[in-house]
Formats: C-alpha cells, sequence, structure tokens
C-alpha cells in the first residue's frame, strides 16, 4: 500500500535519525541534505538504500545526486510508489 | 583408446603461510589535503584513515611482492624450491608485459615454474585463492605461492578527492599448499562489466601515445557513492553466499576481513553480515590505507600477530573493486 507524504516524510526522518542522530524534527522538507542536515554522500547513500527497503521503491545512483532537498526525496518516494 | 593419466583427484588446499611487506614512510593525512583543499579531519570521517604508507621512488613493485613471497615462503615452512606457480594480482606493475609473476621466478630462485599476473584490481588476492585453490586440489601444483602487490601511489593524482588520498603502496602474500583436510572453501567470485567505469583510469597509454602534449599521465578514479552502495549491499549478498558456500555461519568465524577499501564500507558490511562481537575484524585500513590487491593478505597478516589465538580459526575475506569484480572465500587461517 503506498504511504502517504506525510508518511514518507516522517518515516525519512526516521531513517535519517538512524542514520546521523539528527533529531526527527530537524528533517524539513525545505532542508538540504548536504547544506543544512550535513549529511556526506557515503550516509545520503545508506539513507537512500534505507529508504529503498522502507517503501519499496527503486532509487538508481543516478537519480540520488538530483535529491537535494528533503522534499525532493519525499517527492521521488512518492512518485516511485506510484510507478 | 588408452586413458589419460591425470593427478591425484580430490585432495583439499590450504593456506600454509603468510608474508607481507609495508613501506616504510607513512604518510599522514596533513601532508596530502592541500592539494585537495581537504582536511585531517574530513579524510577520518569519511575513511577512517589516519595514515597510508607508500614506498619511495627507490622501491619498486616487484621488490615489495619479493619481500611478501619471501617471508610466505618461509613462515609455509618451505624453500623457493618448493613452490610449483607464482599468481601476482596486480594493475600497477608498469610493464603490461612481461609479468611482475614471472621476475619473481628468477629473483626467487624457484626454478622455470608458471607464473602468471591477474587483473582484478581490489579482488585479485581472492581470484589468486580461487586460482590456486583449483590448481593445487586438481593435483596440478602442490605449492602456489598467491601475492597481492601494488604501487598505487604511481597512478593517483594528488588534487583528485575522489580515490587517491585513499590510497597506500604495500605487498601480502599467502602460499596455497595441499591437505588432508579442507582449508579453502568453495569461492564465490564474479564480475559486472556493466559498471566497467565505475573505477577507472582517467586515459589509457594509447591516449598517451597519440597526444604526448596533452595526454595526463593515467591516474585512477572513482563514483564513490556508487561504489560504496555496491560494496556494501552488493556484496553483503556475496559474503553471505560464500558462508552458505563453505557450510558455516557468521558465528562460526574467528575473523572477517574485506578488502580494506574504506573504514566506514568495513563497518557498514558488517553491520549487514550481523556479526557476533566475537568475530575480529580486519581495520588495517586505518593506518595503511587501500592498497588493494594487498590489502587483505596484509590485513590478514597484521590480524595473525596480533591475535595469535586465530590461528587455525575460520576467515571470511571478500574483495570487490574495479571492474567492477568481485571474490570470496572461507578459509582456514594458518
Amino acid at each position: 500500500m503506498a504511504h502517504s507524504e506525510a508518511e514518507v516524510l516522517s518515516g525519512l526522518a526516521e531513517i535519517v535519525n538512524e542514520e546521523t542522530g539528527l533529531a526527527t524534527e530537524a528533517v524539513e522538507p525545505s532542508k538540504s541534505f548536504t547544506d543544512d542536515l550535513d549529511i556526506d554522500s557515503i550516509s545520503m547513500m545508506t539513507i537512500v538504500v534505507n529508504a529503498e527497503k522502507k517503501f519499496g521503491v527503486k532509487i538508481p545512483d543516478d537519480d540520488v545526486k538530483d535529491l537535494v532537498t528533503v522534499q525532493d526525496a519525499v517527492d521521488y518516494i512518492v512518485k516511485a510508489q506510484d510507478a | 583408446m588408452p586413458k589419460l593419466s591425470t593427478p591425484t583427484p580430490q585432495r583439499y588446499s590450504r593456506i600454509s603461510g603468510i608474508g607481507g611487506y609495508r613501506s616504510e614512510h607513512a604518510v599522514s593525512n596533513d601532508e596530502i589535503v592541500g592539494p585537495i583543499n581537504s582536511s585531517d579531519e574530513w579524510i577520518r570521517q569519511r575513511t577512517g584513515i589516519i595514515t597510508r604508507h607508500r614506498a619511495g621512488p627507490d622501491v619498486q613493485l616487484i621488490d615489495m611482492a619479493e619481500e611478501a613471497g619471501s617471508e610466505a615462503i618461509a613462515n609455509a615452512g618451505l624453500k623457493p624450491s618448493d613452490i610449483g606457480g607464482i599468481l601476482i594480482a596486480t594493475v600497477t606493475f608498469p610493464y603490461p608485459t612481461p609479468s611482475a609473476a614471472s621476475l619473481l621466478t628468477e629473483r626467487l630462485g624457484t626454478g622455470p615454474i608458471p607464473a602468471w599476473d591477474i587483473s582484478a584490481a581490489c579482488a585479485g588476492y581472492c581470484y589468486g585463492i580461487a586460482q590456486a585453490d583449483g590448481l593445487v586440489r586438481a593435483g596440478t601444483m602442490d605449492n602456489v605461492l598467491v601475492i597481492g602487490a601494488e604501487k598505487l601511489s604511481d597512478i593517483i593524482d594528488p588534487t583528485d578527492r575522489s580515490i587517491s588520498f585513499i590510497l597506500g603502496d604495500g605487498a601480502g602474500a599467502v602460499v596455497v599448499s595441499h591437505s588432508d583436510e579442507p582449508g579453502i572453501a568453495q569461492s564465490v567470485w564474479g564480475s559486472k562489466g556493466e559498471n566497467w567505469e565505475t573505477i577507472r583510469m582517467t586515459n589509457s597509454l594509447l591516449d598517451l601515445r597519440d597526444d604526448r602534449e596533452n595526454a595526463p599521465w593515467p591516474t585512477l578514479r572513482q563514483d564513490g557513492p556508487s561504489v560504496f552502495r555496491w560494496a556494501v549491499w552488493d556484496m553483503a549478498e556475496v559474503a553471505q553466499e560464500a558462508l552458505d558456500a563453505a557450510g558455516v555461519q557468521a558465528s562460526d568465524l574467528a575473523a572477517f576481513v574485506p578488502h580494506q577499501a574504506n573504514m566506514r564500507i568495513i563497518d557498514e558490511l558488517a553491520k549487514q553480515l550481523k556479526l557476533p562481537d566475537t568475530v575480529k575484524i580486519g581495520r588495517d585500513i586505518a593506518d595503511n590505507g587501500n592498497t588493494s590487491s594487498a590489502s587483505i593478505p596484509l590485513a590478514t597478516e597484521r590480524l595473525l600477530r596480533e591475535n595469535p589465538e586465530l590461528h587455525g580459526g575460520l576467515a571470511l575475506q571478500i574483495g570487490f573493486g574495479a571492474g567492477l569484480v568481485y571474490g570470496a572465500q572461507v578459509v582456514v587461517l594458518p
């Protein structure tokens, strides 16, 4: 069953928290993974793989660089669920 | 028609000796951060590397291979004349032909035995073990010298932020010998040619020939995040297949020795494999950097030196790298 946008945001925040220790509240849609949340490319890939498992979607390596903000990732996952 | 004569079938192989060569010069992060506009903290946080050992201009790859190989032969209680074949895994011998292995027969005085190089990058040592295991079990040879040797400092670009700063030089060697009991389990090895460019050279030797004015000296590059994903999640599956092929579980292991690519890959791989705390993990990369084909035997040699109780225990070793290629097997530690 497809997750709502709010569920994806909340699930993503949990994944980010698990990887980085950042509080889930800090994972706001407008935040940049790199510039605001200080997540490096290796941690980002771990987050991507865990998001794939949690939401049942595929996020190819080439698409990961386009996920600049949290909202980008949420949108991508919501759309990928429908594909 | 007469029946063909073949060597005695159904015997086993084991690692009977190990040796290593580490370059004396430890290069700190502070010494290399300038050209990549980085810091000691940045390198430690992303790779776990504190120093990497690099050979000077007076030490060549073949010198390191000779040191490691001689030590492994002596450690096995053998003489060079007992060795039936030499395999050198390397991507940095500066001659496409003849091979480093052939030169080493002369250096070691083994006699005119079969000798060849293996081009399988950071999986090269595990490829060598797979080949040596097959040769010994088939009865083709009794003792095979397998060496991983690299002088990666010859193919680095000081301004490259993708891989150069993690690379070091060194050589590790083992002897694979015939055995009455299984000492090397079935290898799980393969390739993923669709990702040929994920870890690559900047250009070919032909580019250098055709444009000597402008073509740069070929150096190594990688797509780090893609490599990380493949090295952790795909290699965790390969590692599990190697355990299954050996008929053992993670809890049966005494040691886990992955290719020393990046401490974060090592940590995440161990997490994915759910290794119990009792399993010693090779973490030579912190001091020695990434030495490609040499990294697994060097990390194994260090683990055994620092933890003598590991002798005779089971180790899962897995190599992975440019190709992309990978190889894994469970072995009994010498």
